[in-house]
């Protein structure tokens, strides 16, 4: 009999802040030490603190800068995105080419500075698809209202529809997840982001029923919220093992891969 | 692991992987549990709540297979709620009961709570105030419910020598002034279930010791396995984790049963 296939924890979501520490080089030891107590293999790392919901350009390079110093011990355990702005076009293509096409980053991140539905977000989508560079955008369903410029997920499904073979990652699902996984089903070059909600259980195993696996990333959003109770979404799911190897990593992994053999970096 | 924070029945809004008691109880048993303290989701919103403790106490019975512990509900601005009271202690003989201030509205300085507590206090029930059941963000537009304010439970508890409360899905960060003040109450427990963060728990214990927190899961609301990868994920000494998975309980409802001796 032949064993199974291993499972291998690659986390979409982490950021720096939250942790013990005082440096980038500090947070991401404190970071990859508690990844480690729980098996994780790779983080994905974006956005440095403090949390800047509208960045000037300067703020954006300063963040990214963070990052590049915290990957910089850590290329065999971490990768970063690089966080760009719609409200800052053309920084944000700098970024991209100075931390993806010349650096080590492998994707974008975009938050709550302007909803992607705005056409102004295109010649960012434009370069990072080029790049194959993973692109991960922000979503919530707030009951009491969004802010002002923070995406729904039916802002992400606005910008998909205009660039429909480019992947996209639907951040938090929306936070609602039930609503969230409805809005960009009919969607395909959406993926979900699992991470940063509270551990209700059912959201993986709808989120399976109505996207297949396939579709479905797992992140944890540390340090605000712990690895335990993110992983704990997958765990605790009633799906099959071939299905939990592939939100946990398998996915994330093929959605990468371009890029990684682009940049030569092993997959193995 | 004592899982301090369980529910059966139905949530109102979504039937969950669990919310049947047999497969609950598996899933517990899978994880090590090997005493979970159940309310009902009917607590929240039932107004025959007699009715639904009756129904609680029979379901731990029937699927409990010894490991889940009926935990009744009473609300105080409810008629004749002291014999809901009494049920709970005397015919379902629970160990205590648990209290939804934010569903079935009133504060916790509401003279009605104080009586409550009073009562139980009297029975020496333990008191499970809850503070959440979800986020608050992704809540139902018709049925917002904002979190409890705790902060009244300081005061509470000093002027009741013999209450011991345990504090449900409170969301307290570890550097919160007011968990430092619930843990130096000193008969106010804290459950993990909402703790949030990484490694929430290595620096809860760092700013208020274990002495106070206890494993709650919200199952099966919450997937169950997030109470015992807390634990792993925060890496702690072996006296604490134990404390926290089951020791904490065991002195709490030690202290009770002397009491009654
Ligand atoms: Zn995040």
């Amino acid at each position: 009999m032949t064993e199974p296939p291993r499972e291998r924890i690659w986390d979409l979501h982490c950021h720096l802040s939250g942790m013990p520490g005082r440096t980038p080089d500090e947070l991401m030891a404190a970071l990859v030490a508690r990844a480690d107590r729980m098996g994780i293999e790779r983080l994905i790392v974006f956005m440095g603190y403090p949390m800047a919901m509208d960045p000037s350009a300067d703020e954006l390079r300063r963040q990214n800068d963070q990052v590049l110093q915290a990957l910089s011990h850590w290329h065999h355990r971490a990768f970063g995105f690089a966080y760009v702005s719609p409200n800052h076009v053309e920084a944000s293509l700098r970024e991209i080419d100075r931390c993806i096409r010349d650096g080590p980053m492998v994707g974008i991140k975009l938050w709550v500075a302007r909803r992607c539905n705005d056409p102004a977000i295109d010649p960012i989508i434009r370069r990072a698809a080029e790049l194959r560079a993973a692109i991960f955008q922000h979503t919530w369903i707030k009951v009491g209202g969004n802010h002002p410029g923070e995406s729904r997920p039916e802002d992400l499904v606005a910008l998909a529809a205009r660039h429909p073979t480019t992947p996209l990652i639907c951040g938090h699902t929306g936070g609602d997840w039930e609503r969230g996984i409805r809005t960009v089903r009919a969607t395909p070059n959406i993926s979900i982001d699992l991470a940063g909600s509270d551990p209700t259980a059912g959201f993986v195993e709808m989120a399976v029923r109505e996207l297949g696996p396939r579709r479905i990333l797992y992140g944890s959003d540390v340090g605000g919220r712990g690895f335990a109770s993110q992983l704990a979404k997958v765990r605790s799911a009633a799906i099959s093992p071939a299905d939990r190897r592939a939100i946990l990593g398998d996915n994330l992994r093929a959605m990468l891969t371009p890029i990684l053999r682009a940049k030569g970096v092993p997959l193995h | 692991m004592i899982d301090t924070n369980v529910y059966l029945s139905c949530w109102p809004f979504r039937r969950l992987p669990l919310d049947e008691p047999a497969a609950l109880v598996a899933a517990l048993k899978r994880l090590g549990v090997t005493q979970a303290w159940a309310g009902s989701f009917d607590g929240l919103l039932h107004r025959d709540v007699a009715g639904v403790n009756l129904r609680l106490a029979a379901a731990c019975r029937t699927h409990g297979e010894g490991l889940l512990i009926p935990i009744g509900t009473v609300n105080p601005t409810l008629p004749d709620w002291p014999e809901d009271l009494r049920r709970c202690h005397e015919e379902h003989e629970m160990p205590g009961i648990r209290v939804h201030p934010n569903y079935h509205g009133y504060r916790l300085g509401d003279p009605r709570f104080a009586a409550l507590l009073d009562e139980a206090a009297r029975r020496s029930l333990i008191v499970q105030v809850v503070v959440a059941m979800e986020d608050e963000r992704t809540q139902h537009p018709l049925v917002r419910v904002p979190p409890v304010d705790p902060a009244p439970l300081v005061a509470l508890v000093a002027r009741r020598s013999s209450l011991r409360v345990v504090l449900l899905n409170a969301s307290l960060k570890p550097a919160d002034v007011l968990l430092r003040k619930l843990v130096e109450a000193g008969r106010i427990w804290i459950d993990t279930a909402m703790m949030e963060g990484i490694s929430v728990l290595e620096r809860v214990v760092a700013a208020v010791g274990s002495e106070r927190i206890v494993v709650g899961s919200h199952a099966p609301f919450f997937a169950p396995d997030a109470a015992l990868l807390k634990l792993q994920e925060a890496g702690l000494k072996e006296a604490d984790h134990r404390a926290i998975a089951e020791g904490n309980v065991r002195s709490l409802m030690g202290s009770r049963r002397e009491r009654e001796d």
